[in-house]
């Protein structure tokens, strides 16, 4: 047995790991060379990676930001030493013809309404969106904004969108009113009917007559002028707006025990989801022009946003029954047991629920909207795809194409990607560990 | 139930407001616009430029209505439409006329129930090939590839051209001129065919246009003109001799430069009865004396109007050619003013 022994008594000190485990090289080991299979796809993604941004960065990378017309980037190129049918991007048509892609023809003086109505968007969406961030009072005018939206961007007087808003007001008075006196449904029946009434019949001429007294009001903007991002906006927002509460009410009619309900409910669903929206927007910019009167003034934008609107109520209906497809029986169970009402057990228990659930399905349908408003161009609308073509017919810009489309495809990116980002925020904000 | 009842009540309405509407030249009157429809943008005839008024030589022909019928060229509410709605947008009344390049064929007229005013471009079919392909005439085609727009009358065309000169060709269908452009552009036809005009004005926008010929054959008869709907004839008589007032300008020598001393008065009585500085042909159709001075002042003579948006000195680069006046050759041939 040998005397020398070796014991150690101290800890050795830590030594950085090896140089090909850690920082750039170890992430590119583990990630892309960890194995033969994966190491050729790696050497395959990049080469084709470059093979795309080889052909697309110089054809972009052009300075003919200040060109005039096509053949003007064509000069600038040419004086370049580029010659031939893709040697360079003409960004001319961007400079020259950005702020109609975004305003289409509506009056210049007038620019900032509609800039004012989207920014005082994000101001009424914040309370729904970021409840936890902004005051809980803002919802009021979150509440209000439905009527001041369309009168910023339309115009005229401001007594209108007022005297819709008295509507709701005079049909809460009478549900009151009947309620003191009979049941809840007459109340409710009695209340839908004074507002129809006042709205088809009554609101009109108060309105004029109050405007002929006090003329407060905006130049009125008609439908027409409207193009571009801001008509697609128009469309989606609203469009938006109105599709989750219906459709979360035609869920619930689905799933209701009332027969007649069940039917409309159904039938409504199955209907739409069974006609392309395409059909949908030609009945609304040809069939219903047939049924009307001549004369009958119903605005073209209007008709299409209803369109645009019941068609994703249809899906949107799906999507929340999807969410309340997957909620156990103990949920409904249990509200029963704590002797909530129908409605009380929707609201506190049942659509939360659902709703988070579905919130992936909710917002594919919002972003599958937001793009579906393009399909406006084709009954004659002018949206950032009906404008390029209209662009393209002038002399100085026809035959530029694919800047065009990169730019509206850009657009149109960055609005379904905050969507997108906004809904995985809310998931994780959402999330209560229960899977 | 309830809501056949409402269809039902709609359609009576509509039936009757139909039959008690007034004219349409009283409607445009009393809304203070002309509501035009035109197309949503094609090169030479109808575009918007960047501030959004319209341009074009079909877009002249409602300026020049609106201001003999309202005395102002910018009184035009323009309706952009497109192949598929163009005929239902004034069926339904939601436009007072429509320019828009529509080719005047039988069953529009009769079994559409359109009344075309008039033909302000005699155009026609015709094909492009690059000049490297060495071919002179559309008969040695034979085996082409051709990119055609699909379901238009050029389509239909072009099965007959070939099919009667007993030749052989593989379409390339298409959707939009803008495509049709990138595909031949790109080699994925030999040949492309559409309307003449169309095709000089893409020409026009390549890189190198002389590296392509247009073949001499015409192979179709495209008479594009101003339509209204039936049975509204004050009205079709105001597009109609707007329409005659450009091209009789022409004729006799009337243009916006000398408008104004030709109205006081002129040796020629024909002159003095379109300008209203004699006669009442104005007021037979119900406008102002000036209507035809007002229309020829909004944009100029057809001569003009042809010169301006889609003649030899612009991009589109267009001869005359069947739209030269009848004593230079042309088709142009407008009724006499008397």
């Amino acid at each position: 047995m040998s005397d020398i022994s070796f014991v150690r008594t101290e800890m050795l000190p830590e030594q950085d790991p090896p140089a090909s485990e850690v920082g750039a090289l170890g992430w590119a080991k583990h990630n892309l060379f960890s194995g033969a299979m994966n190491s050729a796809l790696t050497v395959f993604s990049i080469l084709g990676i470059y093979y795309v941004l080889a052909a697309l960065v110089p054809w972009a990378w052009s300075p003919t930001w200040n060109a005039t017309s096509l053949a003007g980037c064509r000069e600038i190129l040419h004086d370049l030493g580029r010659d031939g049918h893709f040697s360079g991007a003409c960004w001319g048509v961007i400079n020259d013809r950005w702020v109609q892609l975004f305003m289409g023809f509506y009056p210049p003086e007038h620019y900032w309404r509609p800039i004012a109505a989207f920014i005082l968007l994000g101001v009424a969406l914040s309370p729904v969106l970021f409840s936890d961030q902004v005051p809980a009072k803002l919802i009021w005018f979150t509440g209000l904004y439905p009527f001041l939206m369309p009168w910023l961007l339309w115009g005229g007087s401001i007594w209108v969108p007022l005297m819709v808003l008295a509507g709701f007001v005079i049909a809460y008075a009478a549900y009151r009113f009947v309620l003191d006196k009979m049941s809840e449904l007459i109340a409710l029946i009695v209340a839908v009917l004074v507002a129809v009434v006042w709205w088809l019949f009554l609101m009109g001429p108060i309105a004029e007559f109050v405007f002929n007294i006090i003329p407060i009001g905006m130049e009125a903007v008609g439908s027409r002028k409207f193009g571009g991002m801001m008509l697609s906006l128009t469309i989606g927002v609203v469009a938006i707006g109105f599709s989750l509460p219906i459709g979360v009410v035609l869920a619930l009619g689905r799933q209701s025990d009332l027969l007649i309900v069940k039917a409309l409910c159904v039938g409504f669903i199955e209907f739409i989801r069974g006609v392309p929206l395409i059909t949908l927007l030609f009945v609304a910019s040809t069939l219903l022009n047939i049924f009307m009167p001549p004369g009958t003034n119903f605005d073209i934008i209007m008709r299409v946003i209803i369109m645009a609107t019941l068609f994703a109520s249809a899906y949107m209906a799906e999507v929340i029954r999807g969410g309340l497809a997957a909620l156990p029986t103990g949920q409904y169970e249990g509200a029963d047991s704590l002797g909530l009402d129908y409605w009380q057990a929707q609201r506190l228990i049942i659509m939360p629920q659902a709703l988070k659930i579905s919130i992936p399905g909710i917002v594919s349908t919002f972003i599958g909207l937001f793009k579906d408003t393009t399909l406006v161009s084709v009954i004659g609308l002018l949206d950032p795809l009906g404008l390029s073509n209209g662009i393209r017919a002038n002399a100085e810009w026809n035959g530029v194409v694919w800047e065009l489309y990169g730019f509206i495809a850009l657009m149109f990116f960055v609005f379904c990607f905050s969507m997108s980002r906004y809904s995985m925020y809310l998931e994780r904000k959402l999330q209560t560990g229960h899977r | 139930m309830k809501k056949t009842v409402l269809l039902g009540a709609l359609t009576v309405a509509g039936l009757a407001a139909g039959a008690a509407a007034a004219g349409t030249l009283d409607d445009v009157k009393a809304r203070g616009t002309l509501n035009c429809g035109v197309t949503t943008g094609l090169v030479g005839f109808a575009a918007p430029d960047a501030n959004g008024e319209w341009a074009g030589f079909d877009v002249s022909i409602c300026r020049a209505v609106a201001a003999a019928v309202l005395g102002d060229s910018k009184a035009v509410e323009f309706v952009p439409t497109t192949g598929k709605t163009r005929f239902t947008a004034l069926a339904s009344g939601e436009i007072d006329m429509l320019a828009r390049n529509t080719t005047w064929t039988f069953s529009r007229d009769v079994d559409l129930k359109f009344e075309f005013t008039g033909v302000n471009y005699y155009d026609g079919q015709g094909f492009m090939v690059p000049k490297e392909l060495g071919v002179s005439s559309a008969k040695e085609l034979d085996g082409a590839t051709v990119c055609i727009q699909t379901g238009t009358t050029t389509e239909l065309n072009l099965a007959d051209f070939f099919r009667a000169n007993n030749i052989s060709y593989e379409p390339v269908p298409i959707e939009t001129n803008a495509e049709a452009q990138q595909q031949y552009l790109a080699g994925a036809c030999d040949v492309y065919t559409t309307d003449a005009s169309g095709l000089a004005a893409t020409r026009a926008t390549f890189d190198d246009p002389a590296g392509h010929v247009l073949l001499p054959e015409i192979i179709s008869k495209e008479p594009l003109g101003p339509l209204v709907r039936h049975g509204d004839h004050e009205w079709g008589d105001v597009v109609r001799w707007t329409l005659n007032a450009l091209v009789s300008a022409e004729e006799l020598g009337v243009t916006s430069a000398n408008i104004a001393e030709m109205s006081a008065g002129s040796n020629n009585p024909e002159i003095n009865r379109l300008l209203g500085s004699e006669g009442t042909l104005g007021e037979m159709m119900g406008l102002d004396a000036d209507w035809a001075k007002s229309a020829v002042m909004a944009g100029g003579n057809y001569g003009e109007i042809f010169a301006k948006n889609i003649g030899e000195e612009t991009p589109v680069g267009l001869a005359r050619g069947l739209n030269a006046q009848w004593t230079n050759g042309g088709l142009l041939y407008s009724p006499p003013f008397r």
